[in-house]
């Protein structure tokens, strides 16, 4: 029996209004889960014509799930998005073609060719890097909200695991940590079905995941990871009351992997049936449905947008391209960090 | 006999294993409907049902304290992390759990934890580490690093067979790219004892995994005699055959993937100067990775792992030393 509270489809547009967003809002969000795909699905060409080196992943069929939340969050607030969560980067305003300067290993990816793939953030947007070893980032967050908590701040912090990685003990440590000291955490389980090539069945032996929030002391919430609006509202909802001090919330947003795990991965264990079933929800055009019948998004409009996200892909890309390779005499540099490297937003 | 690539030669020495001793079973990540992320165990699970391999949920402490238990209990597990740099997560049981039990309590903790490892594929700071070192150094724990096909499935028996907790780093650069004749029928390789890769009279290189394949390139660039040892496992190491070839060639470089500082080089390098420093006729030498994490972008991965053309640059100088 689910413990979780179950969410509720979005609503009308006067219900949108009321939890805050207006139109222009609502067009950002198209705007971004466009980019969001569009990055990745130009990073897959970008991998076949050999550009990218080591593996790719993607977030396809993730974008209403990572937009939606970090259109939820406030400027100080931080996050730890995975390699899922592309909307997130997109949504705070990191700039493409710094995404692909990172696909390819360039010196003017966030990472600087160090690392590659989603496996980068710019702490100036209030994102922190991830590392592959999952979910290690998910108890750094209940730290970055143990500061706010400490220093008395309204700012909360937002990690995301997967629902694989929930199997790890980081989760539990983080969750309860976070639950026995009620620290601004909303932690967000992208329930994409599947870890690598393993179900759910194998993966945990309760009904959601957000079931669990009840025994770390707070509330949990299972969401339709496809339906931006409601993951949007039950994001802010979840954020303003850690703000308030209301403690930590768990978001389980249930979506489908839409790919294989990476690129070399061809899905063969995903029943087909599955996938076909969810690319009839797909978070995109679902949304564009929505924005037709509900805010009177018009023929004009949409071909504004999508010229726009083009246009927008298409000069990053070619300034990704011109970026240089990374020196190798650099790399030694930032090992360890020196005194002036504290002089950042989050030191002051 | 037959040819085989180094990673059909792992899934030959565990398959001939588990047929033989159903004590023997694999728990990991992925490794059975999809056979293992690199398809190490591609076919077990048809062969051998989903009670000898474990598809687990992604829990690294799960997977090697869940050995350790089912090994206390009379079983011969063994695990996979789907990288070696994961092991990280279950270093605590590893370290702690395995490699005392025996000494402090008399229990002994017959596992086997395979460990993908090793960069030169833009795998970035987490999917290309070499962590041996990091284990050599913790008493209880045995750790080999095969460089051929042949010695990738017979030290795969050995560490079987071994009552103590074997960690087999198999290092990903040399899946299937290396080839070379295995013998078809069950043998092992013992533990602790070194191999002669290429005999020679001038110089001496010592290494494992896959920079015994880099040794070689750069030995072909120099005008020298060049031997090179694999030591094939790092944990116990084959002092012997490292004291005899340098006091055959006077001269010695010591390499390793690995970064530089509490790299397992350095021992060696410490037990050469203790015990045969009258036979060196030049100082120790060290190619290392420099001290960083493992960069991701190509121009930086190939600055940071050693490459033929350092390496003999580095065998020259000895040389004229
Ligand atoms: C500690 C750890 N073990 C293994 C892996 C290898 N790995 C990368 S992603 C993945 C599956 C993750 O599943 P999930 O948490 O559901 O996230 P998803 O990829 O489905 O978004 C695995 C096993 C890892 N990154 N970290
Ligand atoms: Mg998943």
């Amino acid at each position: 029996m689910a413990i979780a509270r179950v969410a509720e489809p979005s609503g009308s547009l006067q219900e949108v209004r009321e939890w805050g967003l207006d139109r222009e809002d609502l067009l950002q969000i198209y705007r971004n889960m466009l980019i969001t795909r569009g990055v990745e699905e130009r990073g897959h060409i970008l991998y076949r014509q050999g550009k990218i080196p080591g593996s790719f992943y993607t977030g396809r069929g993730n974008e209403a799930s990572s937009v939606g939340v970090a259109m939820a969050m406030g400027a100080d607030d931080v996050g730890t998005p995975l390699h899922r969560d592309m909307g997130v980067h997109i949504t705070r305003g990191v700039e493409p073609w710094r995404i692909f300067a990172q696909y390819m290993g360039r010196a003017d990816g966030p990472t600087h060719g160090r690392d590659g793939n989603v496996h980068m953030a710019d702490s100036r947007l209030g994102l922190l890097a991830m590392v592959s070893h999952l979910p290690a980032m998910l108890p750094v967050a209940v730290g970055c909200a143990l500061a706010f908590r400490i220093r008395e701040e309204q700012r909360v912090a937002v990690a995301w695991y997967g629902e694989g990685a929930s199997a790890r003990g980081d989760t539990h440590e983080g969750m309860n940590f976070a639950g026995v000291r009620r620290l601004p955490v909303v932690f967000i389980c992208d329930n994409n079905q599947w870890a690598y090539s393993t179900p759910t069945h194998l993966e945990y032996a309760v009904e959601h995941l957000a079931d669990r929030a009840n025994a770390y002391g707070f509330d949990g919430v299972v969401v339709d990871g496809t339906d931006v609006l409601a993951v949007y509202r039950e994001a802010k909802r979840a954020i303003d009351k850690a703000r308030g001090g209301g403690g930590p919330t768990l978001i389980e947003c249930q979506t489908l992997r839409m790919e294989g795990h990476a690129v070399h991965d061809d899905a063969f264990y995903v029943p087909k049936e599955l996938f076909e079933r969810w690319a009839e929800r797909d978070p995109i055009e679902r949304f564009r449905t929505w924005l037709r019948s509900n805010a009177d998004l018009s023929d004009d409009e949409e071909e504004q947008i999508g010229a726009y996200v083009k246009k927008l892909l298409n000069d990053a890309l070619q300034k990704a391209e011109e970026s240089p390779q990374p020196d190798p005499a650099t790399l030694l540099d930032g090992v360890y960090a020196t005194p002036e490297d504290l002089d950042t937003p989050h030191h002051k | 006999m037959s040819e085989k690539t180094y990673l059909q030669a792992i899934s030959d020495g565990l398959r001939t294993e588990m047929r033989r001793d159903n004590r023997v079973f694999v728990l990991g990540e992925d490794v059975g409907v999809y056979g293992g992320a690199f398809k190490v165990t591609l076919g077990f699970q048809e062969e051998f049902g989903s009670w000898r391999v474990i598809d687990t949920p992604l829990s690294e402490t799960a997977i090697v304290a869940g050995a350790t238990g089912a090994a206390m209990m009379g079983l011969r597990p063994v695990a996979e992390m789907q990288f070696a740099d994961f092991v990280s997560c279950a270093w605590d049981h590893l370290v702690t759990v395995a490699a005392k039990q025996r000494w402090r309590a008399g229990t002994p903790v017959p596992i086997v934890l395979r460990l993908p490892s090793g960069g030169g594929f833009s795998g970035g700071p987490f999917h290309s580490q070499n962590p041996e070192s990091s284990f050599a150094h913790i008493p209880g724990l045995k750790c080999v690093c095969p460089a051929t096909p042949e010695d990738a499935k017979g030290l795969m028996i050995s560490a079987i067979e071994d009552p103590n907790p074997v960690l087999f780093f198999e290092h990903k650069h040399l899946y299937r790219r290396i080839k070379g004749e295995v013998p078809d029928e069950r043998y092992t390789t013992p533990i602790g004892k070194a191999r002669i890769h290429a005999e020679g009279d001038d110089v001496t290189v010592i290494t494992w995994g896959a920079m015994v394949y880099t040794a070689e390139e750069a030995a072909k660039m120099v005008d020298a005699s060049v031997e090179i040892v694999d030591l094939r496992t790092v944990m116990p190491w084959d002092k012997q055959a490292v004291l005899d070839s340098v006091r055959k060639t006077s001269k010695v470089l010591v390499l390793h993937e690995d970064t530089r500082t509490g790299g397992f080089g350095g021992e060696i390098a410490a037990t050469i100067a203790e015990e045969a420093f009258e036979d060196l006729d030049a100082p120790v030498k060290r190619v290392t990775a420099p001290d960083s994490p493992v960069p991701f972008s190509p121009v930086l991965e190939k600055a940071f792992i050693p490459q033929p053309d350092g390496v003999a640059k580095a065998l020259k100088e000895l040389i004229s030393y």
